[in-house]
């Protein structure tokens, strides 16, 4: 690539899939030339105008993108610092931003031919996406999800189930999102012929993270230009929800080099970063370790056996990250910070009431940062937060929370 | 210099016959039945002995070897221990080839150097280490061969021609043929493909081959012996296991004999295999 900027944040991974120590190929033989194949079709489909103008049709006419970059007034004034606004990805068809990624995954796999796909999924997020976009296309849908999150999650089982997915849930380990993508990566070894994994997040053996984050960069290059329009220039800081981080790499990337915009990605702090086996922050509480497929950083212990994530939100319960955030967070690019259980209760009844909004648990962690930060911020500062996901699938889990709603 | 894999085999090869390599879980189902286990595997037929790292995530392993893992690390089981298991067996047996087996992060994050080190010195013989393809050998690969280990590398349906040389560059000791694609005790292969799958690799290395995935019982393992340099035997060893022991999975009076038991009968199938065939 001649045109690659020196200096720049944005051109990685290497060749290999590595973002400086992270990413990586770390799979079983059996995956490893379906993995090299994937890659090849991945960017043969990348330089193909084609493929570009399908997903950008099924953007603007499926999805309803371009979503709004919405001023939250309410909330502005109540925390009386930053002007905030919503990127407001939870009105995507099917209500979070994991479809973008979905449909560039599944016109992939058309190209190459197969026939069935499999995905893992905690909330149900990627699920649901999953089994839309293949019941659009016919094909096979298998979703794998921890048999946990089947049961706090039961509004997303029963869409996929209508949507004709063929869900599994998995009663290994500790029957969360880390025991679906096992589950779902056996199941690809098993099924290599066929088989097209269709990977919820910025994680896993290269070249998912990059080709996820591809996909999802299409929320950071709206707002790009929405706050063009809205404000004549750059916002000054980016605030998203991290779990695996495909939200959240899809809004920081193309604002990487831009200097001026600060950027925070928010963990899920659970009971509390001190309380052991407590939380799903990898970031605050892990070390650099290798799983599903790729180097980042893991919640384990020093034996370097995997511990579960807790969060209250289904969707951030994974005790990784993908890697490029793993090397965003050693460079200094990306600050990254947590929110607890309540902190994200609080900020989603903060949302419903100023602005009638009912965020997901996952962004409601980023609100949570949100009002923390935006009154240490002046008034003319520029502040987006992107709320990925609506709250319908958590109303059950928040009423439980709430208790006597 | 020949390491006592290497050993090993050539010696089975002089007696006409294929090597049983027999895979137990580290620490299953504690860490004092694991080594009288593991002990007990030469005089029983095992000719190499594979030891499971126990993992909390081993992707490519089915339910029987999961559950191996989780029962071994419920028992206080630890890569430091499994090191010490090794030793310990050493200290009877200064000529049955060990390979530890298992995933990478557990090593990652005792330090691969230091890791290394700790399995020459215990008397680890190999490794083999699932999620670390030819594209990662900067790792654990090359240093673990500079340190004189073998690093057996698995070969699968996937592994075509054009990709094969790859997956041989720095394989040493014997080259692991999984005979199906799929997680550790799954179905049983078709045979007559894995002649032809050992008859391609062949055609590029002189490494023994040693065929896993599926070999149940005596007549199942007496069918690949007949093709390959060797025959690996796993889930059906812990599933034999798991049914011996007691309702809080803790070891039993049978458990001993039961695993030995069915090792025997595999080993004599093993044995017959070559000759049933010349008959």
């Amino acid at each position: 690539m001649s045109t690659t900027l020196q200096n720049s944040y944005r051109t990685g991974p290497d060749e290999r899939g590595h973002f400086g120590l992270f990413g990586g190929r770390f799979v079983a033989e059996t995956l490893m030339p379906l993995i090299l194949e994937l890659e090849k079709a991945y960017e043969v489909a990348k330089k193909d105008p084609a493929f570009q103008a399908e997903l950008d049709h099924l953007a603007k006419h499926y999805v309803g993108r371009p979503s709004p970059l919405y001023f939250a007034e309410r909330l502005t004034e109540k925390l009386g610092g930053a002007k905030i606004y919503f990127k407001r990805d939870e009105l995507n068809h099917t209500g979070a931003h994991k479809i973008n990624n979905v449909l560039g995954q599944i016109l992939l796999a058309r190209r190459m031919g197969k026939k069935r796909i499999i995905a893992e999924t905690g909330a149900g997020q990627h699920g649901v996406a999953t089994a839309t976009a293949c019941a659009k296309y016919g094909l096979e849908c298998v979703v794998y999800m921890g048999a946990v999150d089947v049961e706090r999650q039961k509004p997303n089982v029963f869409r996929m189930k209508m949507l004709g997915a063929k869900i599994i849930p998995v009663q290994s380990g500790a029957r969360t999102l880390k025991d679906a993508m096992n589950e779902a990566l056996r199941d690809w070894v098993t099924n290599v012929a066929d088989t097209f994994y269709c990977i919820g997040t910025a994680a896993g053996p290269h070249p998912y993270p990059a080709m996820v984050r591809d996909f999802q960069s299409i929320i950071g290059k709206e707002v790009r230009w929405q706050m063009e329009e809205q404000e004549g220039r750059l916002p000054d800081s980016l605030v998203a929800c991290i779990g695996g981080g495909s939200n959240a790499i899809g809004l920081f990337h193309p604002f990487l080099d831009d200097k001026s915009v600060e950027i925070y990605g928010v963990e899920a702090a659970g009971h509390g970063l001190s309380v052991p086996d407590g939380h799903a922050a990898s970031l605050a509480g892990g070390k650099p370790g290798v799983l599903h497929g790729n180097r980042t950083y893991l919640l384990m212990n020093d034996d370097g056996q995997i511990n579960e994530g807790h969060s209250i939100s289904a969707g951030l319960d994974y005790p990784g990250i993908g890697p490029e955030h793993a090397w965003l967070r050693d460079i200094g690019r990306v600050i990254y910070t947590s929110a607890t259980d309540k902190e994200a209760l609080d900020a989603l009844q903060l949302c419903c009431q100023m602005e009638g909004i009912i965020p997901a648990l996952e962004p409601s962690h980023a609100l949570a940062y949100v009002s923390k930060l935006a009154p240490t911020k002046p008034k003319d500062h520029l502040m987006v937060i992107n709320v990925c996901g609506r709250g319908d699938k958590d109303i059950f889990t928040v009423a439980e929370h709430l208790g006597g709603m | 210099m020949t390491t006592r894999i290497e050993t090993r085999f050539a010696k089975c090869r002089a007696e006409g016959r294929a090597a049983l390599v027999t895979f137990l879980m580290a620490g299953d189902p504690d860490p004092a039945t694991s080594l009288e286990l593991i002990k007990s595997l030469p005089k029983a037929g095992a000719d190499v002995i594979e030891v499971g790292m126990p993992f909390t995530d081993p992707m490519a392993d089915g339910p029987s070897i999961q559950a191996a893992g989780l029962r071994a690390l419920a028992a206080g089981m630890s890569l430091a221990k499994t090191l010490d298991l090794v030793r310990a067996f050493r200290k009877d047996d200064n000529e049955t080839p060990i390979v530890l087996m298992g995933y990478f992060n557990p090593i990652y994050v005792r330090g691969v150097d230091k890791f290394i080190a700790e399995a020459n010195e215990a008397g680890v013989d190999g490794l083999i280490v699932v999620d670390l393809p030819p594209e990662e050998d900067d790792e654990l690969c090359i240093p673990a061969l500079k340190a004189g280990l073998n690093f057996i590398r698995l070969a699968t349906p996937t592994t075509d021609d054009k990709r094969l040389p790859k997956v041989l560059t720095n394989t040493s000791g014997f080259l692991y043929y999984v005979s199906i694609t799929g997680i550790t005790g799954a179905a049983t292969p078709d045979y007559s493909k894995v002649g032809d799958a050992v008859a391609r690799i062949k055609r590029q290395t002189q490494l023994p081959i040693a065929v896993g995935f599926g070999v149940k019982n005596a007549q199942t393992a007496g069918a690949i012996a007949a093709y390959a340099d060797g025959v690996v035997v796993g889930s059906a060893l812990i599933d034999t296991l798991k049914n011996s022991l007691d309702e809080k999975n803790g070891a039993t009076q049978k458990t001993i004999g039961a695993v030995t038991k069915l090792v025997s009968e595999i080993a004599d199938g093993v044995r017959q295999a070559r000759k049933a065939a010349a008959e």
